[in-house]
């Protein structure tokens, strides 16, 4: 029994150094970047959150001559970089290899700092890098954002204002405005430019339509859909005909969740959840009773399957690049054939304006080449010529209104069976209106959807899967709590 | 997250212990949780696994089993993101598994494996089983290859069955390596983390049935409460440790001359 | 070591050994069938289109499989073939240093008696319970003040101390390691170091084999420190590119590639192990200890 007493004395002496250093490593509650306490204990406790822009960092060391002629970026797949090769003018392709030395012409020397999403790896990566970046002679130049998590960093103190960089506000005149709040920090300053604008709109089954609603013309179809409840009515049609309305219970989430009338938190640090959220939630929970949708979850099998030629739903919430790559794939039935339901979609847009999905270009703060950073956000996201060329080679729709519009006077998709598309994503992206995203949109955007699920499908009843919604928040975002509480 | 600064840590006490044994704290579902899915993976693990390394060294069987051996351990490489991955397909609303379960039953709607909580940690159990059953069989083969065949022989001369064989024999002169299986799976089991995070999209799926202590402590670290996450393991590392002391004790008591016997030869 | 010795159990017997043999294979082979069934899906899908993968499974094998693998092996920006290196070099000197100092460690708690020999024991049993995420972003910042990000010194030293194979190593050389055989080599005049390397080594063979498998295996498959720890494209592991083409932007996501990825980053590791496997086979420490 010696053996134990020691075993045990010793797992005692462990326990206890490692109990005093945890106690010591209290959460961040106190110091989370992005959200001025202050502000938030003085203001009325039931308006919203009110933000701050975190205090730059004052750099302490200077790049090295070696850095100041190296672009380092960040990013997690290779979707930027196929831009930047194919549409920054200055971009030297004739002395670069792909996955080797890459340079611009005038001989600067092209970073790729490449780190996957999953695991959180990629944010995980950039956190420690920018943390380290004002006492470092390797400067990051530029790191790119998504939407979801935008304005973690847009409110950190590690990007530098477009303004600085020499991007004028005439150079920006021509974007769309939600993709400039999206980056926009509690200053006013923009600290984020795109390439692209993803408004969303509603693909439905041509043969289907015309089956149910007796025409496939999108003016028509929209008129069917055209709010909520005409939705439902349509949905009704659907299930009477055999088809589903929607695959899954979250195809429609974004169209909600786009369109709150305020954000998810209050300046009590209270979690509210919008009126607007509450009616997703009802929708879906009687859509799924009522066999409206497939239940499926996004990007799952069946739901890809059901967009094919053996699905049997009407339609699903898409934006641009949904609608260009991941439906048209999905409708053939092999790849690049224009088999299957190739040319048999059609769009309209819906009940609601929204948008989903978009990558974000930012100036890492304390980047030793910051005329080039503006130079490239001004010819990637600001020139009408390049955003129209993008465009026209890729599909990608681009942030630019002048270029839009232009093409969108004469367009006909064949995947659409003709239809002009890019009229529709021309007249719906200047209406997109997120003015009330939030810091905290991806987080509990994600927990909320995850928690629900289990109510659409009877596990457990709503009051169980709000609490659950609740846990899963306050484990991702400590410094929050249930109203009321 | 929002937060990527820190400022100091600050000195808080007994706060995040309190928190975490405070009334309406999901500690206790989260370490059932993990029991859970742990026995259900584990039990018929040690099971088939020490089968499986007995009849691969059964000297009268003499199985050919070369090419089994190599195929019990195989899923054990694939790592755990594919693993997900593939079993995602497998128990998908068209997949394979509902295919067949259609077919036999005649039932109309598939069955929604990951959406029920049974089943849910059915499929986790299955992963964890199938990627560590020949893991542990080679360990337990390669502890039994550490005994002397003489011993085996006379016990076949004596007439012993090949379950006294077993039971006589191979069980206590194995112990130390059946020590080392029981203490690592308990550990890794309390340290499950990976297989459940991906077939439960991060532990909220079904009621949070399937979320284990250590998906618990990931969330914690994800948002930065550093001090949370620290409490929690530390809670885990009494738990491990009081858990492998009844291991010890329960596995090495049995043996008092083995250890007498060594001690003599150790100067 | 002949093992003839079924005359013993006389003709009685022989029909029920038929019966158990019977009995083993069936189970056996349904156990194999079970365990391939992870393979079969994913070579079936190395062979199809990322249109047909998304859709769902299907037994029958597609045309792509020489696509597929162009497309992994030809993107300039993922670097397979080089990643492949890096694991295989990474995941070799990992198993390498880890069973080799853990079999030294284990041997000087077996063989000598000094007095902090259980608290050492114990001490090391210990920190395997501490779960490993809780000190991962602590060592990632280790690393870069250190200076060492983008090497892979990092990934292959630390793999010394490997508290649980250690465990294994100790447990068994308490089932297959009697202490007279090092007592008769010392007699002999064989140096510590010496008796380690030439005596005690062989008899490790299987213990040995099987942990370098492990080790390999799971050095092999670690993405998360490693991501962040290897940034340059030539320096970067297998996980991380296949992390990469999972997160693929929508015009370049590609199932197909995925599977691909995947597939060939398990041909080495099972080559590995039928290497390995041989060494874990009846009579090699039998034999050693006999001597």
């Amino acid at each position: 029994m010696n053996k134990i007493k020691r075993f045990l004395a010793g797992s005692l002496a462990v326990m206890m150094a490692a109990s005093v250093m945890t106690a010591c490593g209290k959460d961040e509650k106190k110091t989370t970047s992005g959200v001025d306490k202050d502000a938030n204990a003085e203001a009325a406790k039931k308006g919203p959150i009110v933000l701050k822009k975190a205090d730059r960092i004052k750099q302490t060391a200077e790049g090295s001559e070696d850095s100041k002629k190296t672009l380092r970026i960040y990013t997690w797949n290779e979707e930027f970089k196929d831009r930047f090769r194919a549409y920054y003018p200055e971009y030297d392709a004739a002395n670069s290899t792909v996955g080797g030395d890459e340079f611009l012409k005038d001989g600067t020397k092209i970073v790729w700092v490449t780190t996957p999403t999953d695991d959180n790896a990629y944010q995980n990566k950039l956190d420690e890098d920018l943390k380290a970046q004002a006492a470092s002679t390797e400067k990051i130049d530029i790191f790119l954002v998504e939407a979801d998590y935008a304005l973690k960093y847009v409110n950190g103190p590690y990007t530098q204002p477009v303004k600085e960089l020499g991007v004028t506000d005439a150079d920006l005149a021509n974007m769309y405005e939600y993709t400039k709040t999206v980056c926009t920090d509690a200053n006013g300053d923009l600290q984020g430019v795109s390439w692209q604008a993803t408004p969303g709109l509603f693909a439905y089954r041509r043969d289907i339509a015309k089956k149910v609603l007796g025409t496939d013309d999108p003016v028509e179809v929209q008129k069917a859909l055209a709010d909520w409840t005409k939705f439902e009515d349509t949905a009704k049609k659907m299930k009477d005909a055999g088809y589903f309305m929607l695959s899954g219970y979250d195809d429609a989430y974004r169209t909600f969740s786009n369109n709150v009338k305020a954000t998810w938190v209050n300046a009590n640090y209270e979690i509210v959840i919008d009126d607007n959220l509450m009616n997703w939630v009802d929708q879906t929970k009687n859509f799924t009773d009522k066999g409206y949708n497939n239940g499926t979850s996004l990007w799952s099998d069946q739901w890809n399957a059901d967009q094919g030629s053996a699905g049997k739903v009407f339609g699903f919430f898409y934006s641009t690049w949904g609608i260009n790559f991941t439906l048209l794939k999905n409708a053939e039935d092999n790849e690049g054939a224009k088999d299957g339901l190739y040319g048999k979609y059609a769009v309209c847009e819906g009940p609601q304006n929204y948008y989903w999905g978009g990558t974000w270009i930012c100036a890492a703060d304390g980047t030793d080449n910051p005329e080039l950073v503006g130079d490239i956000m001004k010819k990637l996201t600001c020139d009408a010529t390049i955003a129209e060329k993008i465009t026209d080679d890729t599909q990608d729709y681009t942030n630019n209104k002048t270029a839009m519009d232009k093409l969108a006077g004469d367009f006909a998709s064949e995947f659409l069976g003709g239809q002009n598309h890019i009229a529709l994503f021309a007249k719906s992206a200047p209406n997109i209106d997120i003015s009330n995203m939030g810091p905290y949109d991806q987080g509990l955007n994600e927990s909320f959807q995850g928690a629900m699920k289990d109510y659409f499908l009877g596990t457990v009843d709503k009051d169980t899967a709000l609490e659950n919604f609740y846990k899963s928040a306050i484990e991702k975002y400590p410094e929050l709590k249930k109203p009321g509480k | 997250m929002l937060g990527y600064i820190q400022i100091g840590p600050e000195f808080v006490g007994l706060e995040n212990f309190e928190t975490l044994f405070a009334a309406d704290s999901d500690l206790m579902k989260y370490f059932g949780n993990t029991f859970i899915l742990w026995i259900m993976g584990f039990i018929p693990q040690i099971f088939f696994s020490l089968l499986f390394a007995a009849w691969f060294t059964d000297i009268r069987l003499k199985l050919k089993t070369g090419a089994y051996k190599v195929i019990f351990y195989l899923p054990n490489v694939i790592m755990a993101a594919a693993m997900g991955m593939l079993f995602f397909t497998i128990f998908s609303q068209s997949g394979p598994v509902n295919t067949i379960y259609m077919d036999i039953t005649g039932a109309k709607a598939p069955y929604m494996f990951f959406e029920h909580e049974w089943s849910q940690r059915g499929v986790i159990a299955l992963i964890n089983f199938l990627m560590w059953y020949g893991n542990t069989t080679i360990m337990l083969m390669a502890a039994i290859n550490g005994i002397d065949t003489s011993l085996y022989e006379s016990a076949q001369i004596d007439g012993a069955n090949p379950s006294q064989t077993f039971f006589k024999i191979t069980l206590p002169l194995i112990r130390p390596i059946l020590l080392y299986v029981l203490i690592t799976s308990l550990i890794g089991g309390l340290q499950m983390y990976d297989v459940p995070k991906i077939i439960t999209q991060d532990g909220q799926s079904v009621n949070r049935t399937s979320m284990t202590i250590v998906m618990f402590l990931q969330n914690h670290l994800y948002s930065k409460n550093y001090g949370m996450a620290g409490a929690l393991s530390v809670i885990l590392f009494v738990v491990a440790t009081v858990l492998s002391i009844l291991v010890f004790a329960m596995v090495k008591e049995r043996e008092p001359k083995k250890k007498k016997a060594k001690k003599g030869g150790n100067k | 070591m002949g093992y003839s010795t079924d005359v013993v159990g006389a003709k009685s017997s022989s029909t029920n050994l038929l019966v158990r043999r019977i009995i083993c294979y069936t189970v056996l082979t349904l156990f194999a069938i079970i365990s391939l069934i992870p393979f079969f899906i994913l070579i079936v899908n190395m062979t199809r289109q990322s249109n047909h993968i998304q859709k769902g499974f299907s037994p029958i094998p597609g045309t792509y499989l020489l696509k597929n693998f162009m497309t992994v092996i030809e993107n300039g920006d993922w670097k397979m073939l080089r990643s492949l290196f890096n694991s295989l070099f990474i995941s070799s000197f990992t198993a390498l240093l880890s069973t080799y100092f853990s079999a030294l460690t284990a041997y000087a708690i077996h063989v000598y008696d000094f007095k902090l020999r259980k608290p050492v024991f114990t001490f090391i049993l210990m920190i395997m319970m501490i779960p490993a995420q809780v000190s991962a972003l602590g060592f990632v910042r280790l690393v870069a003040k250190m200076e060492l990000t983008n090497t892979f010194i990092p990934l292959i030293i630390p793999a010394i101390a490997a508290p649980s194979t250690f465990f294994f190593m100790k447990q068994y050389m308490d089932s297959a390691l009697p202490l007279d055989i090092v007592e008769a080599a010392r007699i002999d005049g064989s140096g510590e170091f010496r008796t380690f390397n030439s005596l005690i080594m062989p008899i490790m063979k299987p213990a040995i084999a099987v942990q370098a498998i492990f080790t390999f295996v799971s050095s092999w498959n670690n993405f998360f420190i490693p991501a962040l720890i290897l940034d340059m494209p030539t320096k970067r592991t297998l996980p991380i590119v296949i992390g990469i083409i999972r997160s693929a932007d929508y015009a370049k996501f590609d199932m197909g590639a995925v599977y691909m990825a995947i597939g060939i980053s398990i041909l080495p590791v099972a080559i590995v192990y039928l290497i390995l496997s041989k060494f874990i086979i009846r009579g090699i420490a039998l034999g050693a200890v006999k001597g």
